[in-house]
């Protein structure tokens, strides 16, 4: 696990989310989910606390943390791009898009911009499979792109933040 | 008049929400129609679709419909005057693309307001449940789905009543149903589909199973991908506890079963039915041994049965009609209908259900329309990164798990993903073992090591680093993770690149001995030159190429240098001249 000690989470932040789940086998991983929902990724100081309250090892927490592709270990940007890597968008053409975003924002995926706006994941199939090639960012799915209409989407995201293009 | 968007995952990625909001922002407070919503009808090429009904009429289905339509459609609404749509009203064409399909499993989808119980049940809904649980006892109920012939939609094809039997004679009071909705074979959509579009009908098809197995407890375990899905869902199951349709003592006869759901967080494996469990009791989601079984030993160790959702949305139905109904399609060893997610090269993408029998070829040419931009079909993938790669040769081959298997793929859980000339075949392996060796779970040996050296012979391949006896190797490497894998997603790791050697041999053969690609598709293969006479020596290409490997002077023809070109392929796009060639 390559995570620093970031500065203290306000652990009572999931206080009730514990209250409820702590207690019923077989709850950590709608635990995680629900901190993650909180913290927007999973600290290591809140895994260990969450390890503490249901009664597991931090391993057992962070190991599943590790396992599953939904949870993250850093913090994430303002806007989170998943790029679907499924079937059909490899057919169509989104190994390009893909490259193409990385390029233009200058991370590849996994990372997120220093100005932390962007965040690129791959993700498997999101199942918008019959407009391929497709990426979703905040949770609105934009279909049938090109390396092209991906940056345009990107550079009015930035524009409308204010931000440098300069990227 | 009504008005009926169409407003699934798909249909709302293609703009159905900006439609909604054109044509709302029309209304005034007072309008002859009302304005409703609706799933996913399936045909996504086509997206987003607006349906003008007169009562349960379907007066003109309306397609690729735009925000600048929305006042056509209200104006014909409000006037009657269908004529102001015509320029988006469906082709003739287009609408066979839903007439040639048999809807069973998909019979509501994109029918019925997905959000609405009373729209269900005015449908056919909750017939099924309610002949079950008034006139049949268990044993009669697996013994219908026994007729019917249903076998699990999701990739292996086991016969439900089998294992609905296996759970029922299994001894414990505490039983459960599970349903797996963790479909993440890339390119399969239909689960979602039915999720999104026909909550009802899942909730029913599983109460019918609860009743026959005897659980108490039902838990869908659905993609976290699918947000839209799980809020229907949870909005239905809402609905139903309220109308007494799950929980203490359902419509009075005294049968029990409450319903939960359980957002998956990710991992392909989880698809597997031992891992599904062990990701369900909160833990990493690895496969276990079998036996036990998951009807003897299942979640929290007490009897389970695991299910499909497209297996669920087929049982009402059944009940209803009943099993000799459904037995009557399909072929001897496949029986009713099946559900394919159209995708890829394809000109008319969606979901198609046909009856079993029908050939490979009725699906992706009679109802898909063949190959965009006219093209050559080349392969068409079943079964996701399990399944295999289906040459043109094998096109009449009918849709049956036996035949199917007997291809090299597998009928799997109906990802149909179609590919054309352009598609390199190894380059399609790759891409298959890429996933497989990441989402494999790292628990047995054969499927963790095995999938990586996989994968890492395909990349040599790919970038003309290949070797000869590298084709021999993939394949006793294959044979090796079959035979020895412990669960599914290893056993079946290697059929994509089993049916790439079987099928496309010559391929393989190109890129390890010529060094060349036949699709031109692997970058590192392809070569790049300029055709002197045709070079005007404009400079274009050369401030284009962002690896400084052209050069020459102006008004003379420029030369690319090989060993500093990253074969990216910007400087033939740039060229206004067709000068330069890539081979």
């Amino acid at each position: 696990m390559n995570q620093k000690k970031g500065p203290a989470s306000n652990l009572a932040l999931i206080e009730d989310v514990l209250a409820e789940y702590a207690g019923v086998p077989g709850s950590l991983i709608t635990i995680l989910q629900k901190a993650q929902d909180v913290y927007g990724y999973l600290p290591r100081d809140v895994m260990y606390h969450i390890a503490n309250r249901v009664g597991v090892t931090p391993a057992e927490v962070v190991g599943v943390a590790t396992f599953y592709s939904q949870f993250r270990l850093a913090p994430i940007g303002k806007y989170l791009i998943m790029s679907c890597q499924g079937t059909a968008c490899h057919v169509n053409g989104s190994e390009r898009v893909s490259a193409a975003v990385a390029s233009y924002l200058g991370i590849s995926h996994g990372q997120t911009t220093e100005d932390g706006l962007f965040t690129l994941e791959h993700v498997a199939c999101l199942g918008c499979c019959s407009l391929a090639p497709v990426i979703m960012i905040n949770g609105e799915a934009y279909g049938n792109l090109t390396p092209e209409s991906a940056i345009a989407i990107l550079k009015d995201i930035q524009a409308k933040e204010g931000a440098s293009c300069a990227l | 008049m009504r008005i009926v968007i169409g407003e699934g995952s798909c249909g709302i990625a293609a703009g159905a929400a900006k439609v909604r909001l054109a044509i709302e922002a029309l209304l005034t407070e007072k309008e002859p129609f009302t304005l409703g919503s609706t799933g996913c009808i399936g045909m996504c090429y086509l997206e987003p679709i607006v349906d003008l009904y007169d009562g349960k009429t379907l007066l003109r289905r309306l397609v690729r419909v735009s925000p600048d339509d929305a006042e056509a459609i209200v104006n014909a609404a409000r006037t009657g005057d269908l004529s102001l749509v015509d320029a988006i009203t469906i082709t003739a064409e287009d609408e066979e693309f839903l007439t040639k399909q048999t809807r069973i499993a998909l019979r509501h989808c994109g029918v019925i307001d997905p959000t609405s119980l009373a729209d269900y049940c005015d449908a056919d809904g909750y017939k099924g449940l309610k002949k079950v649980l008034t006139t049949m006892t268990p044993e009669e109920v697996i013994e219908e789905i026994k007729i019917s012939g249903l076998a699990g939609r999701g990739g292996a094809g086991f016969p439900t009543w089998f294992k609905w039997n296996a759970a029922r004679q299994s001894a414990g009071e505490q039983k459960y149903l599970i349903c797996n909705a963790d479909e993440g074979d890339p390119g399969a959509f239909m689960d979602r589909a039915v999720i999104e579009s026909d909550p009802h009908n899942l909730i029913e098809g599983m109460l019918i199973g609860a009743y026959a197995i005897g659980a108490k407890e039902m838990i869908v375990y659905v993609r976290a991908e699918y947000p839209l899905a799980i809020k229907h869902l949870e909005e239905a199951i809402r609905q139903a506890r309220e109308a007494n349709l799950l929980g203490e003592n359902i419509l009075g006869t005294g049968f029990s079963c409450d319903m939960r759901i359980k957002a998956g967080a990710g991992a392909f494996v989880c698809g597997e039915e031992t891992a599904l469990i062990e990701s369900l009791e909160g833990k990493r989601g690895m496969p276990r041994l079998k036996p036990p079984f998951p009807a003897q030993k299942g979640y929290m160790d007490a009897p389970s049965n695991i299910n499909n959702v497209e297996t669920f949305a087929n049982v009402s139905w059944i009940m209803q009609n009943g099993g000799a109904a459904f037995a009557a399609m399909g072929t001897e060893n496949s029986k009713g209908t099946k559900v394919f997610a159209l995708t890829g090269k394809i000109r008319k993408g969606g979901l198609v259900e046909i009856p079993m029998g029908k050939t490979l070829r009725d699906v992706i040419f009679g109802i898909g329309g063949g190959i965009k931009d006219g093209k050559q079909f080349k392969a068409v993938q079943m079964g996701g990164p399990s399944g295999g790669c289906i040459p043109a040769e094998l096109l009449d081959t009918v849709i049956d798990y036996k035949a199917l298997a007997a291809t090299g793929a597998i009928m799997g859980s109906g990802g149909m993903v179609v590919m054309d000339e352009d598609t390199c075949m190894v380059g399609m392996a790759k891409f298959f073992l890429d996933f497989t060796a990441l989402e494999s779970c790292g628990k047995c040996v054969h499927c963790r090591i095995g999938t990586k050296r996989l994968q890492e012979i395909l990349t040599r391949i790919v970038e003309g680093k290949g070797k000869d006896g590298d084709i021999e190797l993939l394949e006793e490497l294959c044979t090796a993770v079959k035979d020895g894998a412990l669960c599914g997603l290893g056993q079946t790791a290697p059929n994509p690149v089993l049916t790439t050697i079987r099928y496309f041999r010559d391929e393989y053969e190109a890129h390890i001995y010529d060094k060349k690609c036949p699709t031109k598709e692997c970058p590192a293969l392809r070569t790049y030159t300029i055709i002197e006479d045709k070079c005007r020596g404009c400079t274009l290409c050369a401030k284009q190429c962002p690896a400084k490997a052209i050069t020459g002077e102006v008004k003379r023809p420029h030369v690319i240098n090989p060993d500093l070109c990253i074969r990216c392929d910007q400087c033939r796009k740039a060229c206004k001249f067709g000068a330069i060639i890539m081979d």
